[in-house]
């Protein structure tokens, strides 16, 4: 691992290791773990009932401050972006730990690229960002993910909640089969269970569309099944479903690995639109991409059976020209992974 | 913009100074021209030509086995033809073609045996109820009237199936009122909530599947009709073809459900959905024509059940249009009591019911496929100009309203804005959020990303 030689006079990228403290951390980045270290005192281990993975809470409590808008009743107002905050996040699959006590934090209207090789555990960290994590029945965690200082894991918080505040977008374009392009749209709303009378319905369909950067290819046909459009298309009318609930962060999870360049470009300017509104997290197998709409970016590796860790984290532009890390810079540069 | 707009821009002639190392095909590239000759594709007339040359031999070698020598009875007339079929075509095939491609052939021709073995059957059937059938089916009465004061001897101008059709109709009726929530619910349960206890009953429906139908009536006959009502009756009927509707209306449902991708239930919740929310409104109609299908098959092997009704329903061929009380004959009882009979009329009013059962059944599937419709996002092109047509009828609307609030959001925004600063702890949120709405109807492409994503055929 390369060190700076001289002090940097303010490092623009963080390396988290160091941070926490090099000389014990050095066995697991050898890849060596002992057991001790798998997880500290103050980890709170969560481990989900798979007989029951939907679990809505059942210690709801009405009065809990982080279901502020969500009232009964969609809204107009825009509920505008959230800084998201994850702190020392572990996961595992069954026995095996798949992210080792990742912190990383997301800034409220600011654009994060997760970039690192396959199987180093970003798609895992995006989906425990909005509770999909333990959907898989063998699944736990362990960490805090802080939604405007809110954890999202506490258990007086409903799971609905926070996957409204927290959208995502997947890999593969899902959009309903059984509805049409404006349906699909305000899908948020019915399944939410959201009233909204029809006015406030269209205005929705259009200004999440224009948002999606898809309402003039789309407006001649809003009545015609989604599943007709291309396969940009498709993906941006998900952008534009997971908008309609007017979420505060936008998780995207290789949004733009099953498309052309040409919808690929599409949805940057989605993304680039957005920056302000919401605060988005996207993961990314393409370099230049990340270095095209993010803001930060941070650069997860998980060596041979070692769980996945973040190996540096900071501002783009100085992630992918000037990183402290000598596997960050190979990686940025396209010498592996 | 698009990227065929900017192929189709023919690009000057390139510096001839520099030796080229790429092609630039579209310098050089005439016209189309309008009669373009294109390739002819599909089986060449060699292979028809075998194929029908074989089956004419064939026939020919078993006409002169059968009815030229006599060496082999009549009845075996096709049988025969079809293996000297096989035979020949293959031996024509392996004259010009290599091994692969005769074995080919022959399983080619084995599948299509097949199929056309099973229409053919089925056409037989049909046609041999009707044929045997036709001469009750001519007289209206046959329809419009029930068997009150019909003896053996009257003629076909007297008499009708009426009652039968009513007893069918309200057993069946009644029967899908408690097999499709119950067995929709079943299979909604086996496939979203899970576990040990739904194994259990997946296999408990999978053994009642193989139910023999006597003994779904024996067992109404003895807990319903001995125990309670001390009659045969169409509501005791009904249960019975119940029982042996549900396990196959649970097994279709259940099928159709486990195939509904899991990103689908993954983007509902997403969104913030309950789980059962999901269910109503993404998955359910997802699979709205794999459940009527599933509705079909359970509806078409009740319809049909003569052992369980023969044990609960009662004989009569009077019209009774209370299933509480009472004989209650459906149509395939009907059918077996009349051509059990010694008197032709009645042959043949049993052949016109099994065909009128047919054609009820036939009725009962396309109402099945109307309420069901197609799969889910297929279209015709019928309702394709419906829906283009309401979308162009609610643009209008949709834009006017979008205007509308946005002007009613932008005011509620600059009213909250006035008063303190309470947006001063997002530094740039809100202002940028409605600078973004207002201003995204139209975003221009950057010209020099546009250049540098799209293809470039400019040298």
């Amino acid at each position: 691992m390369k060190m700076p030689s001289e002090p940097h006079t303010v490092a623009m990228t963080t390396l988290p290791d160091e941070a926490a403290g090099a000389g014990v951390h050095a066995g697991a980045r050898a890849g060596q773990q002992s057991p001790e270290q798998s997880g500290t005192a103050s980890q709170q281990l969560a481990v989900f009932d798979p007989a029951d993975p939907f679990d809505a809470g059942s210690t709801f409590d009405p009065e809990a401050t982080f279901d502020a808008g969500l009232e009964k009743r969609f809204s107009l107002a825009a509920q505008p972006a959230a800084g998201l905050e994850a702190e020392n996040i572990s996961a595992w699959f069954g026995e095996r730990k798949v992210l080792d006590r990742v912190s990383l934090s997301m800034p409220a209207g600011t654009v994060t690229a997760l970039i690192g090789p396959s199987g180093c555990g970003k798609s895992t960290f995006l989906r425990i960002l909005n509770r999909m994590h333990e959907m898989v029945p063998s699944a736990s965690l362990a960490g805090e993910v802080l939604l405007d200082g809110q954890d999202i894991y506490d258990p007086q918080q409903r799971i609905t909640a926070a996957r409204r505040n927290i959208g995502m977008v997947f890999q593969k374009a899902n959009p309903f089969p059984a509805m049409s392009i404006y349906e699909n749209t305000v899908a948020g709303l019915k399944l939410a269970g959201l009233k909204a009378s029809r006015a406030e319905k269209d205005f929705l369909v259009e200004d999440s569309l224009r948002k999606a950067s898809l309402w003039d290819e789309v407006k001649d046909r809003l009545h015609q099944p989604g599943g007709g459009l291309s396969g940009g298309q498709r993906q941006r009318l998900c952008i534009a479903r997971s908008l309609a609930v007017s979420p505060r962060v936008l998780l995207m999870d290789e949004p733009c690995s099953a498309l052309d360049p040409t919808s690929t470009r599409r949805v940057e300017e989605t993304i680039e639109s957005l920056r302000g509104e919401v605060t988005i997290v996207i993961v990314t197998h393409n370099m230049q991409q990340a270095a095209r709409v993010s803001d930060t970016c941070a650069f997860f590796l998980a060596a041979q059976n070692t769980p996945g860790v973040i190996v540096e984290h900071g501002d783009t532009n100085a992630m992918f020209s000037d990183p402290r890390d000598q596997r960050t810079n190979d990686y940025v540069n396209g010498r592996f992974g | 913009m698009s990227l065929i707009d900017e192929i189709a821009v023919r690009p000057s002639a390139p510096d001839s100074s520099v030796p080229n190392r790429t092609h630039l095909p579209l310098l050089d590239k005439a016209e189309a021209d309008p009669d373009e000759g294109r390739i002819r594709l599909g089986a060449a007339r060699q292979r028809s030509l075998v194929l029908a040359g074989a089956a004419l031999g064939a026939l020919a070698m078993g006409l002169l086995l059968t009815v030229g020598i006599g060496v082999i009875p009549l009845g075996w007339l096709f049988a025969v033809s079809f293996f000297w079929f096989l035979v020949l075509y293959t031996a024509l095939v392996a004259l010009r073609e290599p091994l692969p491609v005769v074995r080919d052939g022959f399983v080619t021709v084995l599948l299509c045996s097949a199929g056309v073995a099973v229409v053919g059957t089925l056409a037989l059937v049909v046609f041999f109820t009707f044929a045997r059938g036709q001469d009750a089916l001519g007289h209206i009465n046959f329809f419009t009237r029930d068997m009150t004061g019909t003896g053996p001897l009257s003629g076909l101008d007297d008499g009708g199936i009426l009652h039968a059709l009513v007893g069918t109709l309200e057993q069946i009726a009644i029967a899908l009122v408690m097999t499709i929530p119950l067995g929709l619910t079943t299979a909604v349960f086996l496939n979203e909530v899970g576990g040990k206890f739904a194994r259990i009953v997946r296999t408990v429906v999978e053994a009642m599947t193989a139910l023999p139908s006597v003994v779904a009536g024996l067992f109404i006959y003895a807990a319903v009709i001995m125990a309670v009502t001390r009659q045969t009756n169409g509501f005791a009927a009904s249960l019975a073809i119940t029982v042996l509707m549900l396990p196959i209306m649970i097994r279709s449902a259940d099928v159709v459900l486990r195939l509904v991708p899991g990103n689908l239930r993954e983007a509902g919740l997403a969104l913030g959905a309950g789980q059962w929310s999901v269910v109503w409104y993404v998955v359910l109609p997802t699979v709205r024509s794999g459940l009527a299908t599933g509705v079909i098959l359970a509806t078409a092997h009740g319809i049909g059940e003569t052992a369980p009704v023969l044990l609960t329903s009662g004989f009569t061929g009077v019209m009774n249009v209370n299933p509480f009380s009472g004989p209650q004959t459906p149509l395939p009882l009907a059918a077996l009591d009349l051509v059990r009979s010694p008197v032709p009329q009645m042959v043949s009013r049993g052949f016109a019911t099994a065909a009128f059962l047919l054609l009820v059944v036939l009725v009962l599937f396309i109402i099945a496929r109307l309420i069901g419709g197609q799969e889910a996002g297929k279209t015709t092109d019928g309702q394709l100009r419906l829906m283009a047509a309401q979308s162009r009828r609610d643009l209008p609307r949709i834009e006017e309203n979008y205007r509308r609030l946005l002007e009613q959001r932008n005011r509620d925004l600059d009213a909250a804005d006035i008063p303190d600063g309470a947006d001063a702890d997002i530094p740039d949120g809100s202002a940028v959020s409605r600078n973004a709405t207002t201003n995204v109807t139209a975003v221009p492409i950057p010209q020099d990303r546009a250049s540098n994503t799209t293809m470039q055929e400019k040298p």
